[in-house]
């Protein structure tokens, strides 16, 4: 199954690449990937969505505590938490779809955030099944390009976390 | 007080009290060497920058200390990484500190550039690039202290020469503050209580113990735990001399080449013990049917090694000498004495004389016959080194080792060529003690240029080739399961090992017949210099018992 691990790194050059380098070392999986530098400027956070069964997982995050740099590892699933992606999306239209895809970006509460003659650029934000559904509707009225962010993830506060 | 760069860095090495460098002098590291003229640490000069690692390793793995080297950028730092993945394999503590061409010319392709650190990052326990002189003496002191704690590794430093050369106050650090690395060290007292209840109450308990029982230096603690509450031992590759061989309790290695006794004892267990072990595949063989009815504790420094392969029931996450000391605080004599084990010893007994480990006399010299008379003429008190095939089964097999830190041995990457230098470094730390190499005809040539390096020291290392013409252990896997197609395995053209030691300023002694092996081992023990003693050996013996890779380890091939 699909789990979303938050990993808090020492922010120092090469983090990045041993990470990377430990996923693809050991054969795990990264199906996406943020990084970012958190409030503190010596801290970066990448979230991390990564495949497996649980004695995987518990791997991996054994795995990631295990290098050096690494300050904590939280696997999200544990608990209840808030993911979001972006995706900034280039949509096809003429005369004859604007309308239909204004009330989609409406639906889904996009803004248009760039217009030429025959392009909308879209942005929408939501959770990975949000993206991927506005992806499919607009996939038939001609998509020309698309440039997605990986998740970024908070825990819920106020819930109680297995350890 | 304002130093430069590379006094910065030997002062470092003083405070950490480093007696010895491997290493070997180039462009990138001259202003290093340049003041190491001074400086009051001994420094060996290898032949080859692999070998410096290698004796480091050997170094480390005698003495428990960490093993430091130094080489230069590019080439001089490449030639290091066999070496830094056969430590990191191993967990043994050592730090390589390579040359580096100025920071400006980092990423220019300059002349005797590598970028050692991207190339290293998944051999090493951690690396580092030092961009600023004044954090040097900081990532030095990291260095070391990663290096030797938790679960020990290698570490690389890599320093550009500006750097080097560069003036900076120089300030010590006392103590370190490491937010996001804490080893854990004590065991959970709750886990500990629920594998004593467990180990109390068993009818067929095995301890199975690895490489973490020496570099934790528990083999104290390991065989009081075993002998108060009458547990038998087996041991890995790695773990060799961690329980005293000879002892009554020891069933003798495990896995591939284990004993007959050792592998039917873990397949019949209703309990495993494993400390400091790492369930490799060379030990486990197929994990489905691994120890299939036993509950499993596992204790172990390192988290990623618990349930890795094989799921444990009591994970113990600490330093197992702690782990045993808190054991044995909490054994209850009355417990076990209520839980006979002699059935269990009985079925151990009996496998034990069904199949020996043995071989067979002939018109030629058997390999095995060599480290037996080793063994018996040094009665084990000396050190052994090995490089990697049937020589270094052979010796895990009929060299008895009684005490930790006797064996140096390449376990998981399995390195040839690891063995002599391995030996120089153990030599360098101990000159009065006897240091032996077995090596085969194939290894010894993998670093036979060390034989400049171990007369230029005066160092009497002994090396013993059994030579049998072949890539022994290459030749039995294509004898067992390539149809005896013999594909590249076969030497035709060697060196005359004789000549070639005296070449060097070494004394070469050859044996070529049986009764001619002791009076070449006196003699070759009883010379004071570097010596090598050929063994022309059958060329067609082969290692057994053996479990084919990915069988049960209960279905050996047996002699």
């Amino acid at each position: 199954m699909l789990h979303t691990i938050s990993v808090l790194v020492d922010n120092k050059p090469g983090v990045l690449a041993r990470v990377a380098g430990l996923f693809s070392g050991r054969g795990f999986n990264i199906e996406c990937l943020a990084v970012n530098e958190t409030l503190d400027p010596t801290v970066s956070q990448m979230t991390l969505v990564t495949r497996g069964d649980d004695q995987l997982i518990e791997q991996i995050i054994k795995q990631l505590n295990k290098l050096i740099d690494v300050i904590k590892v939280v696997d999200l699933e544990s608990g209840d938490y808030v993911g979001r992606e972006m995706a900034l999306i280039k949509v096809n239209v003429d005369d004859t779809k604007r309308s239909e895809v204004l009330s989609i970006i409406d639906i889904f509460r996009g803004k248009v955030v760039d217009i030429s003659p025959s392009y909308y650029t879209i942005e929408v934000t939501g959770d990975e099944d949000k993206v991927k559904a506005i992806i499919e509707l607009f996939r038939p009225i001609g998509i020309k390009e698309i440039a997605r962010t990986g998740k970024v993830a908070l825990t819920r506060e106020g819930k109680e976390r297995k350890p | 007080m304002k130093l430069k760069g590379a006094e910065i860095f030997l002062e470092c090495l003083l405070r950490e009290q480093v007696k010895v460098i491997f290493g070997y002098p180039g462009g990138s590291v001259l202003d290093i060497y340049n003041h190491l003229y001074d400086a009051k640490i001994r420094h060996i000069l290898v032949r080859h920058e692999q070998a410096a690692v290698h004796a480091a390793d050997g170094y480390a793995r005698a003495t428990g200390d960490v093993g430091v080297c130094l080489v230069t950028s590019g080439p001089g730092a490449t030639n290091t990484v066999t070496g830094i993945a056969t430590a990191y394999m191993d967990s043994i503590p050592l730090i390589v500190f390579s040359g580096q061409v100025p920071t400006p010319l980092i990423g220019n392709d300059a002349f005797q550039e590598a970028d050692i650190v991207g190339i290293t990052r998944p051999c090493t326990k951690h690396n580092y690039l030092v961009r600023d002189v004044k954090e040097l003496a900081t990532v030095i002191k990291e260095a070391f202290y990663i290096a030797r704690s938790g679960r020990p590794g290698p570490i690389l430093v890599d320093l550009p020469k500006d750097v080097m050369r560069e003036s900076a106050e120089f300030h010590y650090p006392e103590q370190l503050t490491m937010r996001s690395y804490r080893p854990t060290y004590k065991g959970n007292k709750r886990q500990i209580a629920r594998a004593m209840e467990e180990i109390h109450k068993a009818r067929r308990p095995v301890i199975y113990a690895g490489g973490g029982v020496i570099s934790s230096n528990a083999s104290k603690e390991l065989t009081t735990f075993a002998k108060k509450i009458n547990i038998p031992v087996t041991t890995t590759l790695m773990g060799l001399g961690g329980f005293p061989g000879s002892d009554p309790l020891c069933l003798g290695m495990l896995g591939m080449h284990g004993t007959y006794r050792a592998n039917l004892a873990v397949t019949n267990c209703d309990l495993l013990i494993a400390i400091g072990a790492r369930f490799d595949d060379r030990v486990t063989g197929d994990l489905n049917t691994f120890a299939p009815s036993a509950k499993i504790i596992h204790m172990d420094i390192d988290p990623t090694s618990i349930s890795k392969n094989i799921k444990v029931d009591i994970p113990i996450v600490g330093d197992v000498r702690e782990i045993l000391k808190d054991c044995l605080a909490i054994i209850s004599e009355e417990k076990i004495k209520k839980e006979p084990r002699a059935e269990w010893f009985t079925e151990i007994e009996h496998w034990k004389a069904t199949h020996k480990l043995s071989y067979k006399q002939g018109a030629n010299i058997k390999p095995q016959q060599v480290i037996e008379k080793i063994y018996e003429l040094t009665r084990g008190d000396c050190i052994i080194a090995t490089d990697v095939g049937q020589h270094q089964m052979w010796t895990a097999q009929f060299f008895s080792f009684d005490r930790p830190r006797t064996l140096l041995t390449s376990g998981g990457l399995g390195t040839m060529g690891y063995g002599f230098p391995a030996a120089i470094g153990a030599q360098v730390a101990y000159p009065e003690r006897t240091v032996i190499d077995i090596a085969g005809d194939g290894s010894i040539q993998m670093n036979i240029q060390e034989l400049a390096t171990a007369v230029q020291y005066q160092l009497p290392v002994k090396i013993v080739i059994l030579n049998n013409h072949c890539l022994g252990m290459v030749r039995q896997w294509q004898e067992l399961f390539y149809d005896k197609r013999y594909s590249q395995s076969t030497f035709e053209a060697h060196p005359d090992f004789v000549k070639l030691a005296e070449a060097y300023g070494a004394v070469g002694l050859r044996a070529s017949k049986p009764d001619e092996v002791e009076a070449v081992i006196k003699k070759g023990l009883s010379t004071p210099k570097t010596v090598i003693m050929e063994f022309v050996v059958e060329g067609e013996e082969g290692v057994y018992p053996m479990v084919p890779a990915g069988a049960p380890i209960n279905k050996m091939i047996l002699l």
